[in-house]
């Protein structure tokens, strides 16, 4: 009688990947089982949590962000105050200005914040674009060039601008590389190959495998995850071994539930509170699925993924 | 064991007869062999065949009904550990705690979460009742809960006060979530008394495994087993090596649906219950027990749940009409797209974002992507001007700007033809071009 366990373990592994240097440095992935499945064997590296800032700053934020972030006059001051961002492990500063539909600004302007930042910080950094393709590999040359030594990731490359910067922020600058493909195994492991044949080693690649908010075709996401980590761990393919990183804020923050007011829809209540109510489901589900990092946003929606990690991930009695 | 199609065409007549609804024998033997039609449905198996036959066949999770008429809910009957292996089947259920000082206001936070998305109704289906010592206070509990549209959980380790409970309730088919390592006779024959499908728990996993093969071996076999065990840490645990045993090891003893008490884990901690029962929809919690649902909770978790119960062989789909976005009205401009969900809330949420009243015409494009639709036939000028008639749009707008995905763009000459008195207008390819397209839009 009894319960017969019959553990998951696999000889494969998914790809360790360290971002930062120094005594903050993180490293994700590592483990040989299903995501959180600490049962089985026990998890390596926890999953870590991206506290995310803009360079547009947060001008409409909500109240608990604004108040997190009072008195921080420039992005500088922002990512000061986020680095002490209680269960944050990695800094991500987003440079959305120098999209051309919005400031423009230049790529030499952003990479002396990121450098001044670099410098002011002890924080592993994470650099997210601004989501147009074309200035993205221009403006991640200049930031990884500004950022050398420092170990940091680069969101993203994507299949229109992978050469550039695999070439820049992989190889020239030692770098890690964020390859962005869109909720599809496929498209996913052949961005992988192809920044590999750049030259980029399979353990500097980290893989954005593309987010939804939950509600929104989130049923993808978590497939992906399923399959790929299926794959690397049962079929032992190595182009798609690597660590997944998946930018939840964005995208938790930009659907209806999140912006619409509470006078337009009283019966919601507090618009604040339903958004940091889908930042934290969206998270928890990715990590579920398969999530090595989180990119969030809100100090509350912090604070629970990362109780939720430890609780998950700790040995008992931690 | 799994017994393949051949061992179960051995067993069969042979004869062809079609009295099963299958055309060959041998047909019905490899879908009895998948268990997607029960062994009984052949009338001539012989009993000794057939007994060996449905233990062998059996789906390896249990499926159950509970509730009874609009309130009836199947659980369990998964079979698969990933949805993308084939799909899940029975989406997992909300229940909210409940306790006698706490009912009347509890009652109306439940009744409060009341919406529909695309087309499902969105609820809290089932009430926890918590057992706190006193039984007359439990009836009363009871009796405030019932018929109000949910299914009731007996939340009770105490034989005599679900006893009572259930003197009330049974009819209303609730679960008895009571049985454990000491009581499972007593509780057993209670539930199988009253008709009604009873929770297990126990002390940890083994001791779960040993109390299910107890009641199993008295015969009774509608069970739900409460895994909530006492850290988050176990919880999951427990309801991933559960189901994993089910599923994938074919371990029957443990091939039923399973509870997660959020609120017991969590207490008083709403968003780690929001981040729990989002983990949960997941990975595999039946039921999922809250301490409260307001919309904040429920907004992300019911969108979630009917993600990942989407079966993915078939899209997700939004009921063709004219939705009014921003306050639009007959003055508004119209734009179009197809009915995937997907592309329905891309498009829907960043023209809410830009502010400007459009009236989106969603025509029936069978659930797929704009692309898809086009290249299957499905999103056509003609289909576009049909949708224009039979919504009778030329009598309830009276703009006359329409505007199309950009990845369709080669329609326009067309749909000019078939709509000789709109403007047609092309929008951007990509959804996130929309908000400043619409900005700027001038017509």
């Amino acid at each position: 009688m009894g319960f017969k366990r019959s553990p998951q373990t696999f000889s494969a592994k998914v790809n360790a990947v360290t971002i930062g240097t120094g005594e903050k440095a993180v490293t994700i992935g590592g483990e040989n089982v299903f995501p959180l499945y600490s049962f089985d064997a026990p998890i390596e590296n926890k999953p870590k949590i991206g506290v995310q800032i803009s360079d547009r700053g947060y001008n409409n934020a909500v109240a608990g962000i604004a108040e997190y972030y009072k008195g921080a006059e420039n992005f500088v001051d922002m990512a000061k105050k986020a680095a002490l961002m209680p269960g944050a492990d990695f800094l991500v500063l987003s440079f959305e200005s120098a999209n051309p539909d919005a400031e423009n600004t230049s790529v030499e302007e952003c990479a002396a914040l990121a450098k001044e930042i670099a410098e002011a910080v002890d924080m592993p950094i994470v650099v997210e674009g601004c989501k147009n393709k074309e200035k993205d590999a221009k403006l991640f040359d200049k930031i990884a060039a500004a950022l050398e030594g420092k170990n940091s990731l680069f969101l993203s490359a994507q299949e229109e601008n992978y050469k550039e910067i695999a070439a820049s922020a992989g190889l020239a600058y030692k770098h890690k590389v964020g390859a962005e493909s869109a909720v599809d195994i496929n498209l996913a492991k052949q961005l992988n190959v192809l920044i590999n044949q750049m030259g980029v080693a399979g353990e500097n690649i980290v893989m954005n495998l593309g987010s939804a908010a939950a509600g929104y075709g989130f049923e993808y996401v978590a497939s992906t995850m399923d399959r790929v980590r299926s794959a690397a761990l049962s079929q032992n393919d190595t182009m798609l071994q690597m660590p997944v990183i998946t930018p939840v804020s964005d995208e938790a923050w930009s659907v209806k539930e999140s912006i619409v007011s509470q006078e337009e829809f009283p019966q919601w209540g507090s618009m604040e509170q339903r958004g940091v109510s889908m930042e934290i489901s969206t998270a928890a589900a990715c990590l579920a699925a398969g999530s090595n990092a989180v990119i969030l946003r809100h100090p509350e929606s912090i604070a629970t993924i990362s109780k939720l990690i430890s609780a998950m991930c700790d040995k008992e009695g931690n | 064991m799994a017994l393949k199609g051949l061992d179960i065409f051995k067993l069969t007549p042979k004869t062809n007869c079609k009295e099963c609804g299958n055309p060959t024998c041998m047909a019905f033997a490899m879908k009895a062999a998948q268990g997607s039609v029960p062994i009984e449905k052949c009338p001539y198996l012989s009993d000794d065949a057939k007994a060996k036959l449905s233990e062998a066949t059996a789906p390896p999770m249990k499926s159950l009904k509970i509730g009874v008429n609009e309130t009836e809910h199947t659980i369990g009957g998964e079979t698969v550990l990933f949805r993308h292996d084939k799909t899940f089947v029975s989406k997992n259920l909300y229940a909210v705690n409940v306790c006698a000082s706490c009912v009347d206001e509890k009652l109306k936070e439940i009744e409060n979460v009341d919406y529909e998305r695309i087309g499902e109704r969105m609820y809290v289906e089932l009430i926890n009742l918590v057992y706190e010592g006193d039984k007359d206070a439990y009836v009363e509990l009871v009796n405030k809960t019932l018929n109000k549209g949910r299914v009731l959980i007996l939340d009770c380790e105490c034989v005599d006060a679900a006893r009572a409970a259930l003197d009330v309730c049974a009819d209303a088919k609730p679960i008895l979530n009571g049985a454990n390592e000491e009581n499972y006779e007593q509780m057993n024959a209670l539930a199988v008394e009253k008709k009604v499908v009873l929770g297990v728990r126990a002390k940890d996993i083994d001791a779960l495994y040993d109390t299910v093969a107890k009641i199993e071996a008295l015969g009774n076999k509608e069970l739900v087993l409460d895994v909530t065990g006492s850290s988050i840490k176990e919880a999951f645990a427990n309801a991933v090596q559960v189901r994993r045993a089910a599923i994938k090891d074919k371990d029957r003893t443990f091939g039923y649906p399973s509870i997660i008490n959020a609120a017991a884990l969590a207490k008083d901690d709403i968003n780690m219950q929001t981040a729990l029962a989002s983990v949960f929809t997941l990975k595999y919690g039946s039921i999922i027990i809250m301490q409260s649902m307001s919309y904040a909770q429920a907004l992300p978790l019911y969108g979630l749940r009917q993600n990942i119960y989407t079966d993915p062989q078939k899209p997700m789909k939004v009921e063709p009409g004219i939705y009014p976005i921003n306050g639009a009205d007959e003055n508004s401009v119209c734009c179009t797209t197809v009915d995937f969900a997907l592309t329905y809330f891309l498009v829907s949420g960043e023209l809410e974002r830009s502010g400007v009243p459009v009236n989106l015409l969603i025509s029936d494009s069978g659930g797929y992507s704009v692309l898809t639709a086009w290249a299957a036939g499905k999103l056509s000028a003609s289909s576009i001007a049909k949708f224009i008639k039979e919504f009778d749009v030329e009598n309830k707008i009276k703009n006359r700007v329409l505007i199309l995905p950009g990845k369709v763009a080669v329609l326009k000459g067309e749909v000019e033809e078939k709509l000789p008195d709109w403007k047609i207008i092309i929008a951007p390819n990509e959804a996130v071009s929309i908000v400043k397209y619409f900005k700027e839009l001038e017509v």
